[in-house]
């Protein structure tokens, strides 16, 4: 097991990931809710990429650990985040499809 | 288990130094392949109307010939170069995953054993190394382009495991004392390549999945017909395709980097700058992937865009030969063959260098584009660039790897011979393209005005023939009569001086403590007032170190085993449907081979 | 990076793999991100087939989502076992991830087969093809992560088990939870969006 130092931040206990867990499953439930508003119109996209942001940051940072150990992992994980959006996004751009 | 000479033992090896070396003999093999492929070409173009190749016959030469430089010698070579001297030059004893650095030899070598297939069943890849859509996902009952697309992914695959490998290396695995800015450039740079690939091949990945599936499942990913868009492919060939040259350079100066102050007496002029413009090379090779599209209609917001990117990356390269200029300025400088082909390096891919900034200029380039202005542009980056830059390493490691120093005097017609026929060849390319000969057109007429440039190039390929011939023989005399080399033949300045040659399995007997750049320099000698340097007394050169029981990891035969099973797999794909028994009997020898890997321990100091 | 915090880390096993883990992870991202990327540029592109709005149902992928994230719960307390060196919890809470990924796969599947007789192939349209691509893709890494599981499980029985143990299930879970939050972006982008 990885040895923890006054460095990092103490693990969640199970209860903790359980609690996380609930919290992930009211947003699944938020965003399904909110496709089925319609008054809702444009609102819809950038709440539910919100949504699924926030998720995505949940589990990474709790479930795996990132918030609680080197971070040089985080380092490498978010080169690979940061240069999806970008490339893909200037990609869709040429081909007319603006993206966010 | 067994001694440590034969077949099995070479077949099972985990030790970094080995599997370089079956890099490197491979690429060899394969650089004498591309080179005739090569020659084929410039026979057929030395005069109007050739009749040495058909038209069918020249489209595969082209492709295989650019698919075999590429990924079966530019990149195995410097990959050689990496495996062999990454660990020794950070102060390690291996890479971080032995069995993996042995998986991506081996599943590198079945994958260019499959492109090579294809020439004796029915035909090589004749799309072009780029596989434009939809000419690559047309007649799917001739298998060709399948194992054009199969095989870079097998040899993608390769790349992408030896990165991480690698990346986790230089991350986990220095020295003590061996900060990030006091590893040699030539280990950054080949960090840099990693991340490069580890973030291109991705996107290559899928593309190629992608022509596969619309070949052979009918789906519409790049056809127009269907609703889809070919210009998809582009995107994602270049996207990766653009990463990719940088990835065959960026090792070549990184040993450059290397020679430049062996060679002069001198520190590296700038270090911290040449290696940051590497860094920079490395994330704004992703930005300017488009300059490759120019002409494939993406509108002006777009093409400025990326002509600006494109013109912006000149400036760390520019960066780095400045700095490698001052290094060599004031330097005592000894123009033995490492260095020559180094300077060869600059002056040739400086020259390579402006014609691609002359690419940047979109409308220019709407006229160079598919001419052979390109084609010298990318000869002179990717011949006087990354292999001047290769055989330099080349020269200069020679006699760490096999105890003995390569001839100076043949060395030096080597790189004459070189430099005249690269020039000759290429040189004239410029004004053939100019004056309008197309790319990939298996013959021009009469009275082009095209006759003499072409002829000039192919008298320049064949002088290039002959320089190769020549090292081959230099290899040849060195193995049965070299001169023997010594630890630190040329009073180099990086830890691999400081162990023997060859070294010994476990690298370094005491793993060093690193204070400085240049450690092992700074070991031999001190400064005086005026910057000479001075001969430190020998005992004050030895460090303690850390004193340690050494495991070595054992030899394995579940890497060859496993990549064996992909080749397998890979060829069973090719001959759908009847090919899926194939694919299951290879799934289930790789499987085998994975699940054995993973139940044995590393080193087996239990067993015989 | 620091000369401290390297000296810390310096050659430990476990801190080698995970870099090399997360170095992959994000060689990954980029994977599903141009498989993503395809989609989002053919997800209009129907020809004469159905569009996601007439063929998508969402309530039933919500569970089949529900049911995927709540295996990163299990997978994660299957790490926490193996921390508190409870090898019995950590091989229930293993086979309960690699139980819920199954049944996430089914129910894949049930989908899958419901929308070909409904008209979408993989052929009949780019938005086919992407489609089903991108989550066959996903789905071929969720069948490999069960296999993943049940084969860490299944080897905690036998002798071979390697004091590093707590490790490995750390390593699968990582990967197991990086399959997860791929298709938190897949559920979000692909199916809510598209409707």
């Amino acid at each position: 097991m990885t040895v923890t130092t006054a460095q990092h931040r103490p693990y969640p206990r199970p209860r903790d990931y359980w609690l996380i867990a609930l919290i992930l499953g009211v947003i699944t439930a938020a965003e399904v809710t909110v496709t089925y508003l319609d008054f809702l119109d444009a609102a819809v996209a950038p709440m539910l990429l919100v949504m699924a942001a926030a998720k995505f940051a949940i589990v990474v940072g709790w479930f795996m650990h990132l918030r609680f150990e080197a971070p040089l992992y985080r380092r490498l994980f978010l080169i690979g985040i940061v240069a999806v959006p970008i490339l893909f996004g200037a990609v869709l751009f040429t081909f007319g499809i603006l993206i966010g | 288990m067994t001694g440590n000479r034969g077949l099995w033992h070479w077949l099972t090896t985990t030790d970094h130094k080995k599997i370089g070396k079956l890099y490197g003999v491979t690429a060899l093999a394969f650089f004498v392949v591309g080179g005739v492929e090569a020659l084929l070409i410039r026979l057929q173009l030395a005069t109007p109307n050739g009749e040495i190749l058909s038209a069918d016959a020249y489209n595969q030469m082209f492709t295989m010939h650019a698919t075999t430089m590429v990924f079966l010698v530019v990149m195995p070579a410097a990959a050689a170069l990496t495996n062999y001297f990454l660990p020794i030059l950070i102060g390690a004893r291996d890479v971080a995953f032995p069995r993996l650095n042995a998986l991506s030899y081996w599943i590198f070598l079945f994958g260019g054993l499959f492109l090579t297939l294809s020439f004796f069943v029915g035909g090589a890849p004749d799309g072009g190394w780029f596989g434009y859509a939809p000419l690559s996902t047309q007649v799917p009952e001739v298998v060709r382009m399948d194992y054009w697309a199969l095989g870079l992914l097998v040899l993608g695959l390769a790349s992408v495991l030896s990165s991480v490998n690698f990346i986790t290396t230089v991350l986990t695995l220095r020295a003590p004392g061996m900060t990030l800015m006091r590893m040699p450039v030539f280990a950054w740079m080949a960090t840099v390549v990693s991340f490069l690939l580890l973030f291109s091949l991705p996107i290559i990945t899928i593309g190629l999945l992608q022509v596969y599936l619309d070949r052979n499942l009918g789906t519409a990913f790049f056809s127009a017909a269907g609703g889809g868009d070919p210009i998809l492919w582009q995107h994602l060939f270049w996207l990766f395709g653009h990463p990719e040259v940088y990835v065959l350079v960026l090792p070549a100066m990184g040993i450059v980097s290397e020679v430049l102050p062996t060679f002069s007496r001198k520190p590296l002029f700038g270090r911290p700058f040449v290696i940051f413009s590497g860094i920079a090379i490395g994330f704004m090779g992703f930005g300017v992937w488009a300059h490759h599209m120019f002409t494939a209609g993406l509108g002006p917001v777009a093409e400025a865009a990326f002509a600006l990117t494109t013109m912006f990356i000149a400036v760390p390269t520019g960066v780095k030969i400045f700095n490698w200029l001052g290094t060599i300025w004031g330097g005592s400088l000894r123009l033995k063959t490492p260095m020559l082909f180094s300077l060869g390096f600059i002056f040739l891919f400086v020259i390579g260098g402006l014609s691609g900034v002359t690419h940047s200029i979109a409308p220019a380039d709407s006229q160079q584009h598919d001419t052979y202005y390109v084609v010298a542009h990318f000869h002179y980056v990717l011949f006087g660039g990354a292999v001047f830059g290769l055989f330099s390493g080349v020269y200069y490691w020679w006699p760490k790897v096999t105890g003995k120093l390569l001839n100076e005097r043949i060395g030096k017609l080597h790189f004459w011979l070189m430099f005249i026929g690269m020039n000759l060849t290429f040189a004239p390319m410029h004004i053939l393209g100019l004056n309008g000969m197309p790319r990939r057109t298996y013959r021009y007429a009469e009275g082009l005005g095209l006759d003499l440039w072409n002829l000039v190039a192919t008298v320049g390929s064949f002088t290039i023939a002959a320089s190769v011939a020549v090292f081959f023989w230099n290899a040849y005399r060195t193995a049965k009569r070299g001169e023997v080399a010594g630890n630190d033949p040329w009073d180099g300045r990086t830890l691999e001086w400081s162990i023997s040659s060859p070294p010994p399995e476990h690298n370094f007997d005491v793993v060093p403590v690193v204070h400085s750049e240049d450690d092992f320099w700074h070991r031999k000698y001190t400064e005086d007032a005026s910057g000479n340097a001075i001969p430190l007394a020998a005992s004050a050169q030895a460090d303690p170190g850390h004193p340690e029981t050494i495991h070595l990891p054992s030899p394995s035969y579940y890497p060859v085993l496993s990549a064996a099973g992909i080749f397998v797999m890979v060829v069973g794909l090719v001959y759908l449907p009847w090919g899926l028994s194939v694919v299951g009997g290879g799934a289930v020898v790789t499987l085998w081979g994975l699940f054995g890997w993973s139940m044995e321990p590393l080193t087996r100091e239990d067993h015989g | 990076m620091s000369a401290a915090v390297h000296e810390e880390h310096a050659h430990d096993p476990a801190h080698i793999r995970k870099v090399a883990m997360w170095v992959f992870l994000g060689s990954e991202c980029l994977l599903f991100g141009t498989l993503i990327s395809t989609f989002l540029l053919y997800r209009t592109r129907t020809g004469d087939g159905p569009t996601a709005a007439e063929i998508f149902d969402i309530p039933f992928t919500s569970i089949s989502s529900f049911i995927l994230l709540m295996s990163s719960l299990t997978m994660v307390l299957a790490h926490h076992s193996t921390g508190r060196k409870d090898w019995r919890q950590m091989r229930v809470w293993l086979v309960a991830t690699a139980l819920l990924g199954m049944t996430f796969l089914a129910g894949q599947v049930f989908e899958f087969t419901g929308f070909v007789e409904e008209g979408l192939t993989v052929t009949t349209s780019p938005f086919g093809s992407s489609f089903f691509v991108l989550t066959s893709f996903h789905g071929t890494h969720v069948a490999v992560g069960v296999l993943m599981l049940l084969v860490t499980a299944l080897m905690s029985y036998t002798g071979r088990w390697r004091p590093d143990a707590g490790m490995d299930v750390e390593l699968v879970g990582l990967y197991w939870h990086f399959v997860d939050i791929v298709w938190i972006v897949i559920f979000t982008v692909v199916y809510l969006l598209g409707v």
